[in-house]
């Protein structure tokens, strides 16, 4: 999902600029304008594909371990009985690519539950899943 | 005046019979006028100094227009608030235009806190406040009863949530602990916001032996700050003068104050992890700090993520004898073995590697951590929310890595610092197993004791 976010977004500003400079300093300027901007393109898509890879969750038996980050590295082990809401949230260029984010909220603010750029229906899946752990879990206490 | 929630209720007997609505106490319309009457007087400087420069004349009439409106506001709210003991219930009824009506059942009273404003205490009157389990904020205010019908009402919504007939058997307490004036005192002077202050001042007060103009500009730059620092020393004076803390069946009870006199419950149900913080000028007299944070206590927005948690001082300062004993009753359990981060640990944190340490039994977390405040954070392994391992960029090539406890709150967790990475890896698996064995254990003592408690079986907290 952000990678097309960000192709896209190399593509337009790479096209403005280049013509901008062809417009303003002539055609060589403006190849080099269009070069660089696609070259930091490349490097940030490169970021956030290490990223996105790095993005995992694992459904175990009484809670759901969510890992992510490449600088930073985290990993989450959050109970399904300390569960307080579900979230799933789906932002415009989410939903252009049918994709929806599901966030655990926990009575600590600290606990990083968050998966994004879930498919709709497994976010769904997900959604009553653990809401349905969860319901059950807390009950069980 | 909060206006935003209209919640007072009226006075009455400790026991009064079935369908008696009690009101509050007449002379609580005063009594809340009297709240701002700090705000009048500051408003009449102002606007007598203001006015003297513009045309020699004050212009006091909108004084009088707001007090007689706040006044003629807390006779109505007086009016129209009644309170009555139902089965089982506190029922509290308030508001002229916008009616409120809140029933607060006796079973699920968290605590009773008694406060005491300065005007109130002058009029002999108590404000209640009850507050429910579950929820982050007062729920029920009682503002004002007699001091006598509040201590009685206290104890009658107590013994009505432990199911108690005599209402003696809750108001017995043992004694924990107590902060003696001189204690305080010293203890206020030593902290770093007393030490800027006199610092400033002191520095101050030579220059302006020898540049007059020079100190007075900087004095009135710094003035705002001092006057603020000055604020919170006072705060912390008065705040916990005359601190003593016993020991009750349902929690903590702690009063204190020097104006405004504050007796409230830190109930052991809802404490989510403890603190002892040990600054660096009170260790050479063995002193240190006790702090509580409480899950729900009093009304305090709701911000952003994470329940209301509240931090509570459970003993202002004491000697570590002290804190020791306190812990002891509140944590029920001898401290864990602790250890020690591996040597390269130096390398990321070379300041308080000096007092990193953490360890964990099946019922605690407990983590050392800070250098000039050396901090112990205790968290009970049946509250935790979550459990985290993170390695940030410093810490991976070193292989080190650092496990956190969370519990309710923002920013209420034990840290295993600087951990090996198998270490943490192993920690993450035990603390998340001990965690959940805590739980259980937790739950099925109170399915135990009672199936009729209703507060225990609220999950979130």
């Amino acid at each position: 999902m952000r990678r097309a976010e960000l192709g896209a977004v190399t593509v337009v500003l790479g096209s403005g600029l280049g013509l901008a400079f062809l417009a303003v300093l002539g055609p060589l300027a403006g190849l080099l304008a269009l070069l660089s901007v696609v070259l930091l393109g490349a490097v940030a898509a490169w970021f956030v594909r290490r990223r996105f890879r790095a993005w995992r969750y694992h459904e175990r038996h009484e809670d759901l371990v969510v890992a992510r980050g490449v600088m930073v590295r985290r990993l989450s082990v959050v109970p399904y009985g300390r569960m307080q809401f579900v979230e799933v949230t789906a932002g415009p260029v989410e939903r252009m690519f049918a994709l929806s984010t599901v966030k655990l909220h926990t009575a600590a603010a600290a606990s990083d539950a968050r998966i994004p750029g879930l498919e709709q229906a497994e976010a769904a899946r997900l959604r009553d899943r653990l809401a349905e752990l969860g319901e059950s879990m807390a009950a069980g206490m | 005046m909060t206006q935003g929630t209209p919640d007072g209720a009226p006075a009455a007997e400790g026991e009064p019979p079935d369908g008696g609505w009690q009101r509050l106490h007449p002379l609580t319309p005063l009594a809340r006028v009297g709240r701002l009457a700090p705000a009048l007087v500051f408003l009449l400087l102002v606007s007598t100094v203001h006015s003297k420069v513009e045309n020699q004349t004050a212009e006091t009439d909108y004084l009088v227009v707001i007090t007689l409106g706040s006044a003629l506001y807390g006779y109505v709210h007086w009016m129209v608030t009644r309170w009555r003991l139902e089965a089982g219930t506190l029922r509290i009824e308030t508001g002229l235009i916008r009616k409120d009506s809140r029933r607060l059942p006796l079973g699920r009273i968290q605590a009773v806190d008694i406060v005491r404003p300065l005007l109130a205490r002058l009029l002999g009157v108590s404000e209640l406040r009850v507050r429910l389990a579950g929820s982050g904020s007062t729920d029920g205010r009682l503002a004002y009863l007699t001091a006598t019908q509040a201590a009685e009402l206290r104890l009658h919504l107590l013994a009505g949530r432990h199911q108690l007939d005599t209402p003696e058997a809750v108001g017995s307490s043992l004694p924990m602990a107590a902060v003696t004036l001189g204690r305080l005192l010293s203890s206020v002077l030593l902290s770093l916001v007393s030490i800027v202050l006199v610092g400033t001042v002191a520095v101050l007060a030579t220059l302006d032996q020898f540049e007059p103009r020079t100190a007075k500009a900087v004095a009135g730059f710094l003035a705002v700050y001092l006057i603020s620092f000055a604020g919170v020393v006072w705060r912390r004076l008065s705040g916990h003068y005359g601190f003593v803390a016993v020991e009750g069946p349902e929690g903590v009870r702690i009063s204190r104050g020097l104006l405004q006199t504050i007796s409230e419950t830190v109930p052991y149900g809802r404490i989510q992890a403890v603190r002892q913080v040990q600054p660096l000028l009170w260790r050479p007299f063995g002193w240190c700090r006790l702090e509580v944070d409480v899950a729900g206590a009093t009304a305090r927005n709701q911000r952003g993520e994470g329940t209301s948690v509240v931090r509570k001082a459970l003993l202002p300062v004491g000697s570590v004898s002290d804190a020791r004993l306190l812990l002891g009753r509140l944590l029920g359990a001898p401290d864990p073995p602790r250890t020690g981060p591996p040597r390269r640990a130096r390398l990321k944190a070379p300041l308080s590697f000096h007092f990193l340490s953490a360890g964990h039994d099946h019922r605690h977390a407990m983590c050392v951590t800070g250098r000039i405040n050396r901090t112990t954070t205790w968290v009970q392994l049946d509250k935790t929310q979550s459990v985290r391992r993170v390695q940030g960029p410093l810490q991976r090539p070193l292989g080190l890595a650092t496990v956190h406890v969370d519990v309710a709150g923002r920013r209420t967790r034990a840290e295993f610092r600087d951990r090996t990475v198998e270490e943490a890896d192993r920690l993450v698996a035990e603390l998340t197993a001990g965690s959940r064995s805590a739980r259980r254990r937790r739950y099925a003592e109170v399915g135990n004791r009672s199936g009729k408690c209703s507060m225990e079986r609220m999950p979130p907290v």
